[in-house]
């Protein structure tokens, strides 16, 4: 697969703005994980004031619930989870500043439209596609609640992450695109 | 009289275990082949072409690190026969099919992906047990054991309706293909669906589990039902959901139906979805 182009992450607001609906990038930098459990957490930080476990400012959040490390690698499997379960939370860190979420799957209106307000975009990488994803991981940590296990929230060093621009921040949506492309009536 | 055949519980455990490490590092042969038919024929769409090299490119990889396919590695799902002519001696068959499951698991740093209580604490069993275990009893001196470890971006997408005397295959043709159409990209297509037709609730959902399990290309024995699974297939792929769901012409690699006879009030079917990394192995003891 050809990628049209490189980022780094975190993201600043040219870069995002930059980015269009259907665009195939690599991401190299440092991104956070997160999925159900540690949004469910994140979320009742904000709601009680107390700190996040990172500054999402500028931040990409990746929905990985990676299998553990088997010895001599760095990190397990590592593709994306279903990022709608994450929709209730993700206008809260939207709107603290976060700029880039990675997964798979649609997001809700409320996500595009905070997505638009805040400049922010959300990358798809393949589901099931799991062991290709671990080898652009060349560290990984643990940040916060280890006893979330593979919910924990990790920090990850990635090099070519390859990734599709999925909602760009002007709202466009290759998932509605894609599809209505091929979609023949019967 | 026929003898009874004694079997140790220990040989189910160690059976359990290989087929679940080997069903989450290796995909089947015929699901292989569908994916690589699909980038190479099949799939008009360009982004999509590339979506089925990833998945392929990734199953390489998977088989020849031994590491598993995808992160989600699943509920762990049972299926064990066990011939009425068996004796099981050594201990508790269920435990021992859990041993198997948590040994897998920490063998194969798989994921472990249970929690205790669905509704309150959420807490993980940390082992990945316990296992859902459908057994049968079946004529014969011998245990039948399949596996699959479902995952669950597909198995969240998965639904169950019940039909009416007065409605026929084109509402269950199209109930598939809503549910599919509703799922969009979340279930990771390209899909392998089963679907159970007839029963009662709990029997049409195990049918459709089962059907997930069914090699590519396999038809229902009866024409009738083989004809829907085909044309079902078809209405399923005219959505232009695509691989990855960014839009193409595969969508679904096959569709399995079963029956079972039913009520003269109520047709039950339940459309289990399974995403392209459709994992399962089976031996017999």
């Amino acid at each position: 697969m050809r990628y049209a182009s490189r980022v780094v992450a975190p993201l600043n607001d040219e870069t995002v703005l930059s980015l269009r609906s259907g665009d195939k990038v690599l991401i190299s930098g440092v991104i956070f994980t997160g999925r159900d459990a540690a949004h469910r957490r994140m979320a009742e930080s904000i709601a009680e004031n107390r700190p996040l476990p990172f500054d999402v400012r500028g931040q990409i959040i990746y929905y990985v619930g990676p299998s553990p490390t088997p010895p001599g690698r760095v990190c397990g499997s590592a593709g994306p989870t279903t990022s709608g379960r994450m929709d209730l939370y993700t206008p809260l860190l939207l709107d603290l500043g976060l700029k880039g979420m990675i997964g798979k799957g649609k997001r809700s209106p409320e996500v595009v439209e905070s997505m638009k307000k805040n400049r922010a975009v959300y990358f798809g990488a393949v589901g099931g596609a799991a062991v290709l994803i671990s080898k652009c991981i060349n560290r990984m940590e643990t940040v916060a609640w280890p006893e979330l296990g593979p919910e924990a929230v990790f920090r990850m060093r990635v090099e070519d992450l390859p990734v599709v621009v999925l909602v760009d921040s002007f709202g466009d949506d290759l998932y509605s695109d894609g599809p209505a492309w091929f979609r023949r009536s019967g | 009289m026929r003898k009874a055949r004694e079997i140790d519980v220990s040989l189910v455990s160690e059976a359990v275990k290989g087929l679940f490490i080997k069903a989450n590092v290796s995909i089947g042969q015929d699901v292989y082949n569908a994916l690589v038919q699909a980038r190479d024929r099949i799939e008009e769409s360009p982004i999509g072409r590339s979506v089925l090299d990833q998945i392929i490119r990734n199953h390489d990889l998977a088989r020849a690190e031994q590491m598993p396919i995808c992160q989600d590695t699943g509920m762990a799902v049972v299926f064990a026969d066990v011939g009425q002519d068996v004796v099981l001696t050594g201990g508790d068959l269920t435990a021992a099919i859990n041993l198997g499951v948590e040994e897998a698991y920490r063998e194969g740093y798989f994921r472990k992906s249970i929690v205790e209580e669905p509704l309150f604490d959420r807490r993980n069993t940390g082992t990945n047990t316990p296992a859902v275990i459908h057994t049968r009893i079946v004529p014969g001196d011998r245990i039948k054991i399949l596996v699959t470890p479902k995952g669950f971006g597909s198995e969240n997408k998965s639904a169950l309706r019940l039909f009416t005397p007065a409605q026929g295959p084109g509402e269950v043709r199209d109930f598939i293909r809503d549910t599919v159409a509703a799922a969009g990209p979340d279930p990771c297509p390209p899909l392998l669906i089963g679907v159970g037709v007839g029963g009662t609730v709990e029997s049409a959902a195990i049918m459709a589990k089962r059907a997930t399990l069914y090699s590519v290309g396999r038809r229902n024995p009866d024409r009738r039902y083989a004809a829907l699974e085909m044309e079902t297939l078809e209405a399923v792929n005219a959505l232009g959901i695509g691989p990855a769901g960014l839009g193409g012409t595969v969508t679904c690699l096959d569709i399995h139906m079963d029956f079972a006879p039913g009520h003269i009030a109520g047709t039950p079917v339940v459309v289990n979805i399974c995403c392209h990394a459709a994992r399962h192995a089976e031996v017999s003891i």
